[in-house]
């Protein structure tokens, strides 16, 4: 059987400047996949490659046996993949609600239509979705005023809406309340294992990736340096030479400044 | 070869004074954002005030001392406007600033009638540079000769004020990223006010030196305006080099172009921008801006369908409207049924504008399409009328399908320009291909049908065709598409990321959206029995947006409210007084000043606070504190955008 | 003071006073549309032209004993707000017929109306020549010397010109090119022997002027045809002037002798232009310096041509009014019809087969005097010698 999501040799490089080389991977159903590694390691650009932003200089990207390489991002999404962004990106017009209402409806193949109201569709399944991520209180409200965290549940359960095979996440915990980040990251393994989806997430926050991460994989300039179980990586002397220089990993007390500042409010310059 | 030489000099002279006029929109825009619909005023009134100051101080010294002093003079008043106006709608919708602005221009218009008189004014030839050179053979202007060194020295006088003193680095970093500035402590305030006024102190002094070669006359603003646009679009918006390389480009293929082709210099520069955005999307010099900066669309009051109970209110609005012919006189009734055409006018502009996030400055396109539309069914085919109200829309859905298929490729200011260029393309066309529109003189005999003589007739086919098509709109907004629309409006990267091509989406919304403006310029063409290519002019887009801000650009019922009142306004106005234009201007910006969200978003916000302060429970008053606080009070000077500001804008 | 002050101003308030008030018994409104606020330079002196004509007429008693009283509105220099306002003025305050006009498609748009309506129009200034032929109707008059009229008169000179190399500029728009097509159809016609070796066609208002005088000095004329006007023709005399384009060239103008156009030049008006237009102070006739002192009395400024259009306007409608002696349309077209008036230009008369009114125009040449621009050796030229003959004219006009 083939694998949920197979890389074979993606690269990409601006200008000269090799971003990811040459980088190959997979991930099989049910299975949580964290991507780790120091800022400009090539992370966001995999991610973007993964689902059509960014169009790979080489290699290939096949989800479930389908060759998805260098389709557009729609496209993508049309072959059952859901994906989250670093810096949150929804409609902030609208209610809670009709951001998963219109992810519903484009699953739907309903967005062409010109008559008909578009509030009632799908409003039953919107808040289901809604409900799982904690967010049913919330369906009525504008989404341009939501919190930092609520707007990454907001972003789940739009992703979750067209039943993916894949999940992409970009830093999902990025910005919230350390008690927030456990719950979102544990809630997204238990659909993950029940539903059979297959989850890549990037993630600054060793605690969560530990936790819930069945494999890891870490890229230092665009390269694949270690993969495997999270225990077998922890103590790959490579890995650590990276992060020890980095001064990243461990150190609770930076996890816990990070955290503080970020429910202050939307700080995306704090992690870029 | 004397020619080629002689029509390059006189190129790079002409482009000296578009340069510095576009300099300064350039300059203002980067910075505030501004679209400064009022430029060309005030590069009018750098020559009024000039040809006044010659007039009193003679003499070689005098000359340039005039000069000098006018765009000071006319810099301070711009200060002063911005000091007393812009500031207090920073905070405003993007595009709102240029409701204000053209407020200010329409005032000036008629204001330069009262101070300096109806006749066009011809000032003195500048001292010691009267004559001309003799350089191959051929006899160039003196004056050209300084102007050609001018623009230069100009941008490099620029370019020193903008890398080698500290306000001109906080200028460029708040032209990269205005957020920043705003971060970083600066008093935004002044920096904003200086901006504007080196912008202006530009604009004027490039009237200023028409003094010598052009006469002063009162079309001189609207005639610079559209130009100097150009020419900041086509280098690159924020850009004073591109705006440089621009005025000489678009000064140059003037210069050559009317020796192959005489008749070309009316659309030329239109065609050169449509090419130069076709091609480079964001100008010669200009960078991708960063990702759509949302901000049509981030209030906080989630758009809704009407109620039943609203829907019934609808109703009997329409009823009372239908009854209207039973107390109106013939001639209020033709005022009806204009007002009620350019309803829907605003109406299919608010599809593409508010709810698509794409203003249009060249709407009047498909409105005059249509119209001529119809015009060619009954003149050509000598079909009845409501088939041509029927078939006339077609043309413009043609139109649009043609002109939107390139312009959703862009999105802002760089759209709204390939849509004013498109938009005079098209104009020119009607102008100029006599045989098959007439030219400027027009087709006429459209007068509609025996049955819809009479004017309460023709009101009732009016409101007949006009209320299904706003139904129409009003269901589109509502229904799936319309939330596709908004979706691609508000993030792009999400809409995409969840299966939405946004191209075909905005494509859509701009066909639908040129045919229902398409049928109102039919029905307009019978209302007038004749149709002129002045109908899809600018003027005529600009109304269209003026209607759409006036209403509240970020509601859904703002267009009706906004056409109404500004078409009732304008109508009643040029019927009482010949200063209708000061009259209207000003009470556009009173308006822009009391309604800072326009009528509708401002009657929404206070019937919120009404309820908010009645309501009873602790979640009402929550939510009524948050909206209080996203949204400070009209008349505050606050520049910094709010923290519901921030977060909007930088959530890609 | 008010501009609805003003236009609402029975404008013989004053006169009124002195008369006994039965005298003017009745009140007879007529409809007055024109671009005041669109075009200022000429309208403004065209207001006070008709002004003075309307108090002249109710002073003398009025039309058969009803006073004139004329209802004016803006059309902005647009069309569709021009026909608004007829609207306005047939509905709502029921006058008896149109007139005004500056523009040629706003006059063509009124015209349109008028028979739509079945009113009376009476167009004053607009020029195209469609007005009266190609879209004439038999609700339409018009008073100016047409642009055939103009092309003809300046055809005649341009032909006694030993120039053979004829170049044009005019505006990009209808005027400008039926201008052109008029005079170069004349003046071939009586010179066979020229040659069109250039034309130039700058968007009005937008002249590039530099480039279009060197591009029009690259093709070598003998001889320029000049229709640009406003500050158009500044820009374009300014640099033909400096770069010496008019030297050793004849130059032929349309309007340029206008007040309106030449006035601005001031000293830089170039010398030996061949031009239509008005030498308001050297005219000379005992008609015309009744009006130019009544004018002056009034308004202590100078006529300019609008000033005459204005004045000749409202003389024609009173004569019209007082000779159809009814209100009815029918009647009006009928009483217009060949109706003689008395102009400060002399009597014309309004044409029967095409309602073109025989208003003639100065021809002659530009000069400095003082520091401004003046016409010299000017003639009148009677529009009545500078039509086609009825035949042609049939043939253009629709038979209605």
């Amino acid at each position: 059987m083939t694998r949920l999501l197979d890389v074979e040799n993606l690269a990409k490089s601006y200008a000269g400047l090799a971003a990811v080389r040459h980088v190959s991977f997979g991930l099989d159903r049910g299975e949580i996949l964290a991507m780790i590694g120091p800022n400009g390691a090539g992370k966001s650009t995999c991610f973007n490659m993964l689902n059509g932003q960014i169009r790979p200089d080489a290699g290939r990207i096949r989800i479930d046996g389908v060759d998805t390489t260098s389709l557009p991002p729609r496209a993508v999404w049309r072959k059952g993949v859901g994906r989250t962004f670093q810096i949150t990106a929804t409609f902030g017009s609208m209610t809670v609600r009709e951001n998963v209402q219109v992810a519903l409806m484009s699953h739907g193949g309903a967005l062409g239509r010109w008559f008909g109201r578009a509030d009632t569709r799908g409003r039953d399944e919107a808040d289901r979705l809604l409900a799982l991520v904690g967010m049913a209180a919330d369906a009525d409200r504008a989404a341009a005023e939501l919190a930092y965290g609520d707007l990454k549940r907001l972003e789940l359960a739009v992703a979750l809406a067209n039943r993916p095979k894949l999940l992409l996440m970009d830093e999902p915990t990025a910005g919230m309340a350390p008690r927030e980040r456990v719950g979102l990251m544990r809630l997204t393994a238990e659909i993950a294992r029940a539903e059979g989806i297959g989850v890549l997430f990037t993630e600054h926050d060793m605690d969560v990736v530990f936790e819930h991460a069945d494999r890891m994989m870490v890229l230092s300039r665009g390269l694949l340096i270690a993969e495997g179980p999270p225990e077998t990586v922890r103590r790959d002397p490579e890995v650590r030479a990276i992060y020890l220089g980095e001064g990243l990993v461990y150190d609770a007390r930076h996890q816990e400044a990070r955290a503080d500042a970020s429910t202050s409010g939307p700080q995306p310059e704090a992690r870029a | 070869m004397q020619l080629v030489f002689v029509q390059f000099m006189t190129g790079l002279a002409s482009a000296a004074s578009l340069f510095l006029v576009a300099s300064g929109l350039s300059i203002i825009f980067g910075v505030t954002r501004i679209v400064n619909f009022a430029h060309g005023a005030f590069y009018m009134l750098g020559a009024y005030v000039a040809y006044t100051l010659t007039d009193r101080f003679t003499g070689a010294f005098g000359f340039w001392f005039a000069l000098l002093a006018a765009a000071a003079i006319v810099a301070i008043v711009g200060c002063l406007l911005e000091m007393t106006l812009l500031r207090r709608i920073y905070q405003a919708p993007e595009l709102f600033q240029l409701l204000a602005t053209f407020g200010v221009t329409l005032m000036v218009q008629d204001l330069v009638l009262l101070i300096w008189g109806p006749e066009d004014l011809v000032g003195p030839r500048a001292p010691g540079l009267a004559g001309a050179v003799e350089i191959f053979g051929k006899r160039i202007p003196s004056y050209d000769l300084f102007l050609i060194a001018l623009g230069p020295l100009v941008l490099a006088g620029l370019w020193l004020l903008f890398h080698r003193t500290r306000w001109g680095v906080l200028v460029r970093a708040a032209t990269l990223d205005r957020s920043m500035v705003a971060a970083l402590g600066i008093n935004q305030k002044w920096l904003f006010t200086g901006v504007f006024g080196l912008g202006v102190f530009l604009a004027a002094l490039g009237g200023a030196l028409q003094i010598p070669r052009d006469a002063v006359n009162h079309g001189m603003d609207l005639r610079i305006i559209v130009e100097a646009f150009v020419v900041v679009v086509i280098g690159g918006l924020g850009s004073t080099t591109g705006a440089f390389v621009a005025a000489i480009l678009v000064s140059q293929l003037n210069a050559f172009g009317i020796l192959v082709l005489p008749k070309i210099s009316l659309v030329l520069v239109f065609l050169v921008m449509a090419v130069v955005l076709v091609v480079r999307p964001w100008g010669l010099f200009g960078t991708r801006p960063p990702p759509a900066q949302a901000s049509i669309g981030m209030a906080v009051r989630p758009w809704r369908p009407l109620a039943p109970g609203e829907i019934a209110v609808a109703a009997a609005v329409v009823a009372a409207v239908a009854l209207m012919p039973l107390w109106l006189g013939h001639y209020a009734l033709t005022v009806a049924s204009e007002i009620l055409i350019f309803v829907l006018f605003a109406a299919s502009l608010h599809l593409l504008m508010s709810v698509g996030g794409l203003a249009s400055f060249g709407h009047a396109a498909y409105f005059g399409l249509g119209a001529y539309g119809a015009a060619f069914v009954v003149k050509a085919a000598g079909l009845p009328m409501l088939a041509a109200i029927a078939a006339g829309p077609l043309l413009a859905a043609l139109g649009a399908a043609v002109v939107g298929w390139f312009a959703v490729s862009l999105s802002g200011v760089y759209f709204a320009m390939l849509t004013l260029a498109f938009s005079q393309i098209v104009w020119s066309i009607a102008f100029q291909w006599v045989d098959v529109t007439g030219g400027d003189n027009g087709i006429l005999g459209l007068w509609p049908d025996a049955f819809a003589a009479s004017p309460a007739a023709f009101f009732w086919l009016t409101l007949a065709v006009v209320t299904p098509a706003l139904v129409w709109l009003h269901m589109v907004i509502f229904s799936p598409f319309g939330y596709a629309l908004r979706a691609v409006r508000d993030s792009e990267l999400r809409a995409e990321a969840i299966g939405i091509d946004r191209r075909r989406v905005q494509w859509i919304a701009f066909v639908i959206a040129g045919t229902a403006a398409g049928l109102g310029g039919a029905l307009f063409a019978f209302l007038k029995g004749s149709i002129f290519p002045d109908v899809m002019a600018i003027p005529t887009s600009v109304d269209g947006l003026v209607m759409v801000l006036l209403g509240g650009v970020e509601t859904v019922l703002g267009p009706i409210v906004g056409a109404v009142v500004f078409k009732a306004l304008a109508m009643w106005l040029i019927s009482q007084t010949d200063y209708s234009k000061l009259v209207l201007g000003a009470v556009v910006v009173a308006l822009v000043v009391a309604f800072p969200k326009g009528i509708v978003g401002t009657l929404a916000d206070w019937r919120d606070r009404l309820t908010a302060r009645r309501g009873a429970g602790p979640s009402d008053a929550e939510a009524s504190a948050d909206a209080t606080a996203a949204e400070p009070p009209a008349g505050t000077m606050a520049p910094a955008p709010s923290p519901a500001t921030v977060a909007g804008r930088t959530r890609p | 003071m008010s501009p609805t002050a003003t236009r609402r101003l029975l404008v013989a308030a004053a006169f009124a006073l002195a008369l006994p008030a039965p005298l003017l018994a009745a009140e007879i409104k007529i409809g007055e549309i024109n671009s005041y606020s669109g075009l200022p330079a000429f309208t403004e002196p065209y207001r006070k032209g008709w002004q003075l004509a309307v108090e002249e007429i109710n002073a003398k008693g009025g039309i058969n004993g009803d006073k004139l009283v004329v209802i004016s509105k803006d059309d902005a220099g647009k069309p569709a707000d021009a026909v608004t306002a007829a609207n306005e003025l047939v509905s709502r305050e029921g006058v008896v017929m149109l007139t005004g006009a500056f523009f040629s498609h706003v006059g063509l748009a009124l015209s349109d109306f008028a028979a739509q309506k079945k009113m009376f129009f009476l167009a004053g200034e607009p020029l195209t020549d469609a007005i009266v032929w190609s879209k004439g109707n038999r609700y339409t008059f018009r008073l100016r010397p047409s642009n055939y009229m103009q092309a003809a008169m300046l055809a005649e000179e341009a032909a006694k010109l030993p120039a053979k190399r004829w170049a044009t500029v005019a505006p990009n728009y209808e005027y400008g090119q039926s201008a052109v097509a008029v005079f170069k159809q004349l003046l071939s016609a009586k010179r066979p022997d020229i040659e069109w070796v250039g034309e130039q066609w700058p968007p009005q208002g937008k002249i590039d002027a530099g480039a279009v005088a060197e591009a029009l000095a690259a093709t070598k004329p003998e001889a320029i045809l000049n229709v640009t006007f406003g500050p158009d023709l500044v820009k374009f005399v300014r640099e033909g002037n400096t770069r010496g384009l008019f030297q050793g060239r004849s130059v032929v103008s349309f309007l340029t002798g206008e007040p309106e156009y030449i006035d601005p030049l001031k000293a830089e008006t170039p010398e030996g232009w061949i031009v239509t237009g008005y030498p308001w102070n050297g005219v000379g006739t005992p008609e015309h310096d009744a009006f130019l002192k009544a004018y002056q009395a009034k308004f202590n400024d100078y006529p300019r041509l609008g000033s005459i259009v204005g004045y000749a306007l409202m003389k024609s409608v009173a004569a019209i009014l007082t000779k159809a002696g009814s209100t009815d349309t029918d009647k009006l077209i009928e009483a217009a019809r060949g109706i003689g008036v008395e102009t400060p230009f002399g009597p014309i008369v309004f044409r029967a087969i095409d309602h073109q009114a025989t208003l003639g125009a100065f021809v002659g040449k530009t000069a400095v005097k003082d520091g401004k621009g003046v016409m010299v050796d000017f003639v009148y030229r009677d529009g009545a010698k500078y039509l086609p003959s009825d035949d042609e004219v049939k043939k253009m006009r629709p038979q209605n």
